[in-house]
């Protein structure tokens, strides 16, 4: 304990990186493998949807548990106890809006993107740039909580301290990651997310139990010295201390729920993913394996998190460069020494790789599927043509992400996410709905969702004090917080579901109706829908 | 309500007359039925559990509190109880598609694709 408060970081930095290489030479080669088959644009955005089911929900999981939710979730809970383990929940119970009304319809009907879907029966030009402009701003936000963690665990981890070396290790990352996508396109990529998945999963295993032994598999003891560890005593148990002090507060985090359990079925990254199966039923079984890996993380997060406060203390972890992200490493210093440190580390890292490399894949795949092949080219355009500006956007994508990244450096990363599913939960979710469900919706309504719920959600945010007014908010000396709540989906999504429905039944466009019988048919047999190519 | 009395026979895409068709059939009829009789109660149903466990964990934060034995809380085991709820409709759903959808889906989309497929 003793070495913890003397060094501004744990281990041996050399050795964090030397893990971590090897995690980047491993995936490099399998990428280069992966690569061999990438011709058409259905290989490079959809891995030729060859994937099967437990794979593709392996890769789901390597997607979905991002640093936020790794790091992020295990040190809220060790330092506000309860309150962590609210996030994993809405993170989990979300995984049912995809099972039951997104994934096998969506895998029926589309090829590559959400335009493709909204465009099956709609005016296929303004939906398809409607759904292009909420997928990158989705991915964006997403993106930016992904490299703004980079920073923070740069510091942790590497000891590096100084905003200018960080940066650089930041590009690096950003440098490494369109690389994957360039050469492994969809395949290479969801390679780099089940290998990391697996990599994160065992180290979660391990680590939870090495700390139940040391609380002879009795988790009323764990909790306990948790209890113990920390000066908040037994409140660490129950809800209450980090979210809803007050009315505003209780709103507040209600609508934060609300945005978690309903964002998940309209991120773009996740929902791209169902393309890299070969049928509906297979769509079905990735995310039976996902939700089974997602939840099995978050209950091992809960003893991860209750155990960095029992061996650690939440005063170590706070005072730690990276504060509550380092719960996690911490912990597994102390447990296990460099080594154990080491390879958490590298995971760490290689989380955010594989995170932000698949939501590079995907705003690129939108801009070169929807905006230029289909908006601007209206279709005139070859599939060598389109893969290629894929990978330019995916260049110009890494670009601004390693940017955003070194601005947003310092930034909350669960914030960050949280006001990416709160987009999702409101530009994309309700067009999704309506399109797979509603016979009746029509172009006008596709637009006023997706632009309506997309203005009102940022213009929200913008207006929160999430953004001024608040010794917290981003610009901490402004103060235009006119709007109570930091979490805008309270809000923003009844608003979304509400616009679309006007936009539909005040417009005398009949135009969705036409092809609904094409539509519900593919959607529910599965009838046509694209095939996997044999390599 | 009409039934699909033939299986395709030639080539090409199905027209659109020919996917209404197949939309107006008693079976195709029958396949909506079964899949929305399932998800949209079970969606009510489980948003509305998680709803409850939102509001409970904001407003009824005493009784979320109240130990039931040794450091295991009610906030605890409510908690958990909403991992099993996910883990047990996952469960419900695949062995109801299994069963009840993927059998009509199958020879439905059979009839539009031809048998060669």
């Amino acid at each position: 304990m003793s070495l913890l408060a003397q060094s501004t970081s744990v281990g041996e930095p050399l050795l964090n990186v030397s893990i971590f290489l090897l995690f980047v030479v491993v995936t490099l080669v399998v990428v280069f493998r992966a690569s061999k088959n990438t011709r058409t644009a259905s290989d490079y955005y959809a891995a030729g949807r060859a994937f099967s089911g437990p794979q593709n929900g392996i890769a789901i999981s390597g997607d979905y548990l991002s640093a936020a939710s790794f790091l992020g979730i295990a040190g809220a809970i060790a330092v506000y106890g309860y309150d962590g383990f609210l996030y994993s929940i809405g993170f989990l119970v979300a995984w049912l809006v995809a099972l039951l009304l997104v994934a096998e319809l969506l895998r029926n009907t589309g090829r590559f993107t959400m335009g493709d879907v909204l465009s099956f029966r709609m005016r296929a030009r303004p939906v398809r740039a409607a759904a292009a402009t909420s997928t990158l701003v989705v991915s964006f936000f997403y993106l930016l909580a992904q490299m703004a963690g980079a920073g923070g665990l740069v510091a942790l981890l590497l000891d590096i301290t100084d905003k200018g070396g960080q940066a650089l290790v930041i590009a690096g990352v950003g440098v490494l990651m369109v690389l994957y996508v360039l050469i492994g396109g969809m395949k290479g990529t969801t390679w780099v997310q089940i290998i990391k998945a697996v990599l994160l999963i065992a180290g979660a295993i391990v680590m939870t139990i090495w700390v139940l032994a040391k609380f002879n598999i009795n988790l009323s003891s764990l909790l306990g010295a948790a209890a113990e560890g920390s000066d908040k005593g037994d409140a660490v148990l129950s809800p209450g201390l980090q979210y809803g002090k007050d009315t505003i507060g209780k709103i507040d985090f209600v609508s934060l729920g609300l945005a978690l359990v309903l964002g998940t079925a309209g991120l773009p990254h996740i929902l791209m993913r169902f393309y890299t199966v070969p049928t509906a039923k297979e769509a079905r079984r990735s995310v039976v394996w996902a939700i089974g890996l997602i939840g099995l993380f978050y209950l091992l997060t809960l003893a991860l998190g209750y155990g960095a406060a029992a061996l650690v203390g939440p005063e170590t972890i706070t005072a730690a460069p990276g504060a509550t992200n380092s719960a996690a490493p911490l912990l597994a210093f102390e447990l296990g020494g460099e080594l154990l440190l080491g390879f958490i580390s590298a995971v760490a890292f290689a989380t955010i790789l594989a995170v932000v490399a698949g939501l590079v894949i995907t705003a690129s795949a939108s801009f070169a599927h929807d905006v230029y092949a289909n908006v601007i080219r209206e279709g005139q355009v070859t599939e060598g043509t389109e893969v290629k500006v894929a990978r330019i956007t995916a260049v110009i994508i890494g670009a601004l992400s390693i940017v955003g990244g070194i601005v947003a450096n310092g930034q909350n990363i669960a914030f960050l996410v949280a006001l990416a599913f709160a987009v999702a939960a409101s530009a994309n979710l309700p067009t999704i709905l309506y399109s797979l469900f509603w016979k009746r919706f029509n172009t006008s309504g596709a637009l006023w969702s997706i632009y309506g719920g997309l203005t009102v959600c940022v213009v929200l945010i913008i207006f929160s004090p999430a953004v001024s007014g608040k010794p917290t908010s981003m610009f901490k000396n402004l103060d235009f917080d006119i709007f109570p709540l930091a979490n805008p989906g309270l809000v923003s999504i009844p608003a979304s579901f509400l616009l679309g429905y006007l936009g539909t039944v005040l417009s005398r466009e009949r135009d969705g109706q036409a092809r609904f019988a094409e539509m519900e048919v593919r959607a529910l047999t599965g009838a046509g829908a694209e095939k996997a190519t044999a390599h | 309500m009409s039934t699909v009395e033939h299986p395709r026979t030639g080539g090409g895409p199905p027209s659109d007359a020919e996917w209404e068709e197949v939309q107006r059939s008693a079976e195709f009829v029958e396949l909506r039925r079964r899949l929305r009789r399932f998800v949209f109660p079970m969606t009510a149903a489980f948003l509305a559990w998680y709803l409850l466990y939102v509001l409970m964990a904001t407003y009824a934060r005493g009784f979320m509190s109240e130990k039931l034995f040794g450091n295991i809380t009610v906030g605890l085991v409510f908690g958990l109880l909403q991992f099993a709820s996910t883990f047990l409709i996952t469960g419900l759903y695949v062995r109801y598609a299994d069963r009840r959808l993927d059998p009509l889906a199958a020879e439905l989309r059979a009839r539009l694709e031809g048998d060669d497929r």
